[in-house]
């Protein structure tokens, strides 16, 4: 479904990806995994086209993204929830929502996927009407996933879900992760939880100094030595 | 009722219909600020260029009044579109005090422009609206419509903003500007969007003002300044606080003017603002 190849990327003269490759197929759920500083938000930037990569190709579904502004990729079926959730703080929650839903395509549903996302977080139908502000952290991730989904894509990417939140809230957030793979969303997760997002998906890509350093299934990473030692402590 | 009650009464009313028409032009300039942040300080100009386009339609060029205001509307609707792409989006990202000179620069061009092409002579439409007779106190016809269509626009400025996709993206961008496009949204559109809006609030102004005022090309000094400390006052770029700040300076002017003279009227609402400026610099809602 989405392509990377050899896709380096930057701010100003500091490079922050080197060639990187990667691929997520239909219905996958996949993992970036790596330290603080690897590169792993300016590589769902470049995807989401917020920097362009200053070589190399991305393609969804096919189709060049490599040229596409960034206010297009979400109509090509690519929504991001971004780090630290960037949720309209003086918006209610249900605005948020709205938001996300601001393609012309998605407001013709947006009743039907305001249904499925309270469904989802029963938590953000209570608090419809209030400033996304005023909500916890594990709230604010929720609503912000659930803005994401409000487009109806086909391709999901998380940044950091976990980070800043309690580790009851972040099993919880892994939880909903685990669902929507099992629902049959296609996600591209970025993560410094290393243990509990393999948990999660199906395959991780291991993100280090911009480069991909390996790759593999869940279960071949877990108990791979070099990631047991500097990820999980082992 | 007593003779001083009824022209103290007659005042407070007076003050309310013009809190109407300040709050309308406050409410153009905090939406830009708002938005974009950054101040027109030209905005009172382009509610100049609006009178006179109402004036050249209709009284040389013999349009109907009705569409003369239209058009006036949207000529001052293109022109806030036209400042943001030509004057504004170029310093975007430039220092706040550059953004104001360049303004303010623009404010220059209009005033000297309009005195080149149209000359200093002052300039009416001949329309003479009479004065309504309510028991012992007179208002002004030409206020009172004004109160009823600046309230008219505000209010549906609101449920623009509040229900339309439009108007909450707008509400949405100025809280994080970055992350627009994450939602479909062409940030650059939505400036355009809202310095059209602005322009057309500057433009909706224009039409009001030109049925009580002399149309020359310093009459945006008579209302530029005041526009400016109510925005300040109600908290810059806050819409509900300019709305509130309109009508407290609206009744030191209008009330002020009774007891004293027109003139203290306005030097008791700038001690006014000056007294709120000590205590709280960042206006009555302001946040920041």
């Amino acid at each position: 479904m989405l392509v990377l190849e050899n896709v380096s990327a930057g701010y100003g003269s500091f490079q922050a990806l080197f060639g990187v490759s990667l691929e997520v197929n239909a219905g996958e759920s996949v993992a970036v995994i790596g330290p603080n500083g690897a590169g792993k938000t300016t590589l769902l930037r470049v995807i989401s086209k917020l920097i362009n990569p200053t070589s190399g190709e991305i393609r969804m579904e096919g189709r060049a993204l490599t040229r596409v502004p960034a206010y297009e990729v979400i109509s090509r079926g690519i929504a991001q929830v971004p780090e630290n959730r960037r949720l309209f703080p003086r918006l209610s929650v249900q605005d948020n929502l709205k938001m996300g839903a601001y393609l012309p395509a998605a407001r013709a549903k947006f009743a039907e996927r305001l249904e499925m996302v309270y469904t989802l977080f029963p938590r953000m139908k209570e608090r419809h009407a209030q400033l996304a502000g005023t909500l916890s952290g594990g709230e604010q991730q929720m609503c912000a996933i659930g803005r994401a989904l409000m487009s109806g894509p086909k391709l999901l990417l998380l940044d950091e879900p976990s980070a800043g939140l309690a580790p009851v809230v972040v099993q919880a957030i892994f939880e909903v992760v685990r669902r929507m793979s099992a629902e049959g969303y296609t996600v591209l997760i970025v993560e410094q939880n290393v243990r509990q997002v393999l948990k999660v998906v199906d395959r991780a890509y291991l993100l280090e100094t911009g480069r991909i350093k390996s790759s593999g299934n869940s279960a071949e990473l877990l108990s791979n030595e070099e990631i047991r030692k500097a990820y999980l402590g082992l | 009722m007593d003779i001083f009650d009824v022209f103290l009464l007659e005042a407070v009313l007076n003050g309310l219909l013009l809190g109407g028409i300040l709050a309308l032009l406050a409410l153009g300039l905090n939406l830009v600020f708002g938005v974009i942040d950054v101040v027109w300080i030209c905005y009172a100009e382009m509610i100049m260029i609006g009178m006179y386009a109402v004036y050249y339609l209709h009284n040389v060029y013999h349009w109907p009044l009705w569409l003369a205001f239209a058009s006036a509307i949207a000529i001052v609707a293109l022109g806030g579109a036209a400042l943001h792409h030509l004057v504004i989006r170029p310093v975007l990202a430039a220092e706040p005090i550059n953004q104001l000179l360049v303004t303010g620069g623009v404010l220059f061009f209009l005033q000297a422009a309009a005195t080149l092409v149209f000359g200093v002579e002052f300039r009416n439409l001949g329309i003479r609206l009479p004065q309504l007779q309510f028991g012992e106190m007179y208002l002004s016809m030409a206020r009172l419509i004004a109160f009823g269509v600046a309230l008219a626009a505000m209010i549906a400025m609101s449920v623009f903003l509040k229900r339309s996709y439009l108007g909450t993206a707008i509400r949405a961008i100025s809280q994080d500007r970055q992350i627009m496009p994450l939602m479909g949204v062409n940030p650059n559109r939505i400036f355009l969007v809202t310095s059209a809006l602005g322009g057309a609030l500057a433009g909706v102004a224009a039409c009001l003002l030109v049925l009580q005022y002399d149309i020359h090309p310093a009459i945006g000094l008579s209302f530029g300044p005041i526009t400016f400390l109510i925005c300040v006052l109600g908290g810059l770029g806050n819409m509900m606080g300019g709305f509130i700040a309109a009508f407290i300076f609206a009744q030191f002017i209008s009330v002020g003017g009774f007891f004293l003279h027109v003139e203290w009227g306005y030097v008791l609402a700038f001690l006014f603002f000056i007294a709120v400026m000590f205590w709280k610099p960042q206006g009555i809602l302001g946040g920041k």
